[in-house]
């Protein structure tokens, strides 16, 4: 390539008030291979871009350079403007000299002689460039989502009212996730279950939605676009074809004293059940742990009774494959749980709180179920150990949330809330009763938020006394709460009939080992990373993955519910079309020189390195080489780094090129 | 301010954090010494060590790799290879005898333009008092000097080393 344009931007005065613009276009037409260089006011501009296009045609230009800002800007700009004047658009390439340059010296003569030197390197990177085309993918237009709570239910909700078929997977026995639990939801005070359970038989009724209950992600293969997925169907033990949903397998179930999950333990069910009346799909499940059957091989009282026979203790797990285009990943949260330590993880536990040993002392998912008119006690506040109606209740806010030296930097976000609307739901209940809330600060930037917990504080009466706790413990019936009030500077102690603790919200467990098999990123606390705080918060690095509610951070419904059709969107949006363009920087084998040592493989962080045999005529295997799955690979270039034999090479990024560059150090 | 010696600096950066790190010490005008030039690569992963040997003889006195913080990598693990193999390639130059100082490696996210300019201004400053690299230079006559290119300014030159 020897007939190089070299384009000096101005940027009105950004770059000409401390780069010489004319001298650095006329060192740069001075350099070898260089047939033509100019410098324009505005080159983004679109006289810029028609002086650039001509410029092509009139000097039979093979090759660009554009000194302008910086290419996380305008590369993309300028490659349309080579494309449409008949240059291949990666023959195109810009040198940063606002950015890098003229924003950051002010010495003239020192920014332009750096400027010269920018652009010389580029003129050689440019020299060593390739004709690049871009790849494209076939788009498979069904997608997975995986959870099936709030988030999981609204993101397939939506791409199915779009007309894609939609794989739901949830691990649980229903769908519904910790939504279902909930008793009324802040700031309006609607039932939860009424707004819930609709849009639950809606899914389950829905033509493009095929629901996976009590099943879990076995493996991910593939990448945007074609993803393979295999799912593990749990046994359930019932026929869900057959089974009608009558209950009666339900009732006759000897074993009835199982502690009720769905209630937080405080209920009892029975070894085959439903989590939930209200459960969808509304089919049994055995608990196998539970099960005299399974446990003895004595019982058999359901298959006696279950007039369809559906009930079928051969069942066996089942692996399904689903080939999918896009993934919503929607796996919730899970409120961290002062009784245990968890294993491997950086809290290091709440002792001061008894450990969750004093039984009066619950966490707020529990109070919860009490408050639920569908929980345990029918809707009434009655304390788990005598159940007696407790009079002085004592809600705990930051147990566990920004407490860095626990392990737990992070605000869980919604406790402020659900605390206030706690104290309220108890004040309606119990109206004798007096609510105390132990806070830090009182955090409520929703809409309708801050209104909802003065509501809280000044109509309701709850007593807020702005302190932490510094221990607890049993003396009689009563719970005694030692604080601090720092508004007044006093020690407080009051004795409680019951206390609740607004516990931080924590990803699912398994969230990380999930994330593993999705090849996506996650922090330190297993949350799911997004690609970009603010630019790109639905979507995960990896393509084709999108993210959405409370496994990316703490996160109420309404936030929940607009990222999961933000995330819908993001799924319709990939498949409005049949074919997926992406850029055309991916690795490449020599297949002559690679040794086979797949070093490069032990290195992809995207799995894209195949093995590939070569055959000759005959069908003989001659040998096994590497080989790169264009639509895998991310363009990263590890595998590059680390051949031995220097058989890999990244497009766009090859040694030439690099090596062009720092030759015209 | 000028000064003697004008230290040659390359950075290998990623395009993801230092890259974009770089362009926001730019649009927030901060100041630091022109002698740094940037090569943008996708990731730090794909910067392959012979890159460094290369900068070094082709007259750079100082290098910088530079990319996202452990856990942030765009492509993923890129950073945790860079820095496993830098961590053996720095045990190579030392025990060949190049000096440690002149190769920095940093994480700087798209977010601390501020620790762009102290890494830059930093290792300019480093480099400038250490003085020009001479090691890959004199390998170079030595080269040269071993029969394929014999000319009188050169064997001026290696006398003057």
């Amino acid at each position: 390539m020897s007939r190089i344009g070299v384009f000096v931007c101005h940027c009105g005065e950004n770059i000409s008030r401390t780069v010489d613009v004319e001298r650095v276009a006329r060192e740069a037409g001075a350099l070898s291979g260089v047939a033509f260089a100019t410098d324009y006011k505005y080159m983004c501009s679109d006289p810029g871009q028609n002086l650039l296009k001509k410029a092509v045609a009139e000097h039979n230009l093979d090759g660009i350079v554009v000194a302008a800002c910086s290419p996380r800007m305008h590369e993309k700009t300028f490659r349309k403007a080579a494309q449409s004047a008949g240059l291949n658009p990666f023959l195109c390439e810009m040198a940063n000299i606002r950015e890098h340059c003229s924003w950051v010296h002010e010495d003239r003569e020192e920014a332009t002689a750096k400027a010269s030197e920018i652009v010389a390197m580029l003129v050689e990177r440019v020299k060593k460039d390739k004709k690049l085309a871009p790849i494209t993918v076939p788009i498979t237009k069904r997608s997975l989502v995986i959870g099936g709570g709030i988030a999981g239910i609204q993101a397939a909700l939506d791409i199915a009212d779009a007309g894609h078929q939609v794989v739901l997977v949830e691990r649980e026995p229903s769908i519904g996730g910790h939504m279902a639990q909930l008793s009324e939801t802040f700031p309006t005070l609607d039932c939860s279950q009424c707004i819930m359970t609709p849009k639950m038989v809606d899914v389950a009724n829905h033509p493009n939605i095929t629901l996976h209950t009590y099943s879990e992600i076995e493996n991910v293969d593939g990448y945007i676009g074609n993803f393979q997925i295999t799912i593990k169907k749990k046994a359930r033990s019932v026929d869900m074809a057959k089974c009608t949903g009558c209950g009666i397998c339900m009732a006759k179930c000897p074993q009835k004293k199982i502690p009720n999950a769905f209630d937080r333990n405080m209920g009892m069910r029975p070894a085959i059940y439903v989590p939930f009346p209200q459960a969808v799909p509304n089919t049994p499940v055995i608990d196998r742990e539970n099960c005299t059957w399974f446990k003895t091989g004595k019982c058999g009282v359901c298959q006696k009774v279950c007039g369809p026979g559906a009930v079928d203790y051969t069942q066996e797990d089942e692996l399904i494959v689903e080939k999918v285009g896009a993934i919503v990943v929607a796996t919730g949260f899970e409120l961290y749980d002062i009784t245990e330590k968890p294993k491997g993880s950086p809290i290091k536990g709440y002792g001061e709180f008894g450990h969750g040993k004093i039984p009066d002392v619950i966490d707020g998912m529990t109070f919860e179920r009490l408050a639920s008119a569908s929980g345990p006690t029918g809707g009434k506040i009655l304390r788990p150990s005598d159940g007696k109606e407790p009079k002085q209740v004592v809600f705990i806010q930051c147990v566990g949330s920004r407490a860095r030296e626990k392990g737990i930097s992070y605000c869980s976000k919604i406790c402020c809330m659900y605390t206030a609307k706690h104290t309220m739901l108890y004040k309606h209940k119990v109206h004798d009763g007096q609510a105390y809330v132990f806070f830090m600060d009182a955090r409520t930037p929703g809409k309708g938020y801050d209104e909802f917990w003065r509501r809280a504080v000044e109509e309701e009466e709850a007593g807020y006394i702005r302190g932490m706790v510094s221990r607890l413990y049993q003396k009689g019936d009563k719970v005694v709460v030692m604080g601090s009030d720092i508004s007044v500077g006093v020690q407080v102690e009051i004795e409680a009939d019951l206390v609740v603790l607004a516990t931080a919200v924590q990803p699912r467990q398994g969230a990380d080992t999930l994330a593993q098999k999705l090849g996506i990123s996650y922090d330190k606390y297993n949350f799911y990373s997004e690609a970009h705080a603010k630019l790109r918060p639905v979507e995960c690095a990896t393509a084709g993955i999108y993210l959405a509610g409370a496994c990316q951070g703490p996160k109420d419904i309404p936030d929940t519910v607009s990222q999961a059709s933000a995330a819908a969107a993001k799924v319709m949006t990939l498949f409005s079309r049949d074919e997926l363009e992406r850029e055309p920087i991916v690795a490449k084998v020599n297949e002559k020189n690679c040794v086979a040592c797949f070093y490069c493989k032990k290195v992809c962080p995207y799995g894209a390195v195949e093995e590939k045999e070569i055959r000759d005529r005959n069908g003989n295997l001659i040998r096994v080489v590497a080989y790169v799955n264009p639509g895998v690979c991310g363009g990263c270039g590890t595998c590059q780094a680390t051949c031995p034999s220097k058989s890999v090479e990244l497009d766009g990024y090859t040694d030439e090129q690099i090596v062009a560059m720092i030759e015209a150090l | 301010m000028k000064h003697d010696f004008e230290p040659k600096i390359v950075a290998f950066v990623c395009t993801w954090c230092t890259y974009a790190g770089a362009d926001l010490a730019g649009t927030s005008r901060m100041q630091y010494p022109s002698n740094v030039r940037v090569v943008k690569f996708p990731c730090t992963g794909r910067i392959d060590p012979v890159f460094i040997l290369k900068a070094f003889q082709k007259g750079a006195d100082g290098v910088l790799v530079s990319g996202c913080h452990p856990g942030d990598c765009h492509y993923m693990a890129g950073n945790f290879h860079a820095r496993r193999r830098f961590a053996a390639f720095r045990k190579l130059l030392e025990f060949v005898g190049v000096d440690l100082s002149r190769l920095q490696f940093s994480w700087v996210s798209a977010a601390e333009g501020g620790k762009w300019v102290e890494v830059v201004t930093e290792l300019t400053e480093r480099v400038r008092a250490m003085g020009p690299m001479l090691e890959f230079k004199e390998l170079e006559i030595e080269e040269c000097w071993s029969g394929k290119i014999d000319t009188p300014e050169l064997k001026e030159a290696y006398n003057n080393i």
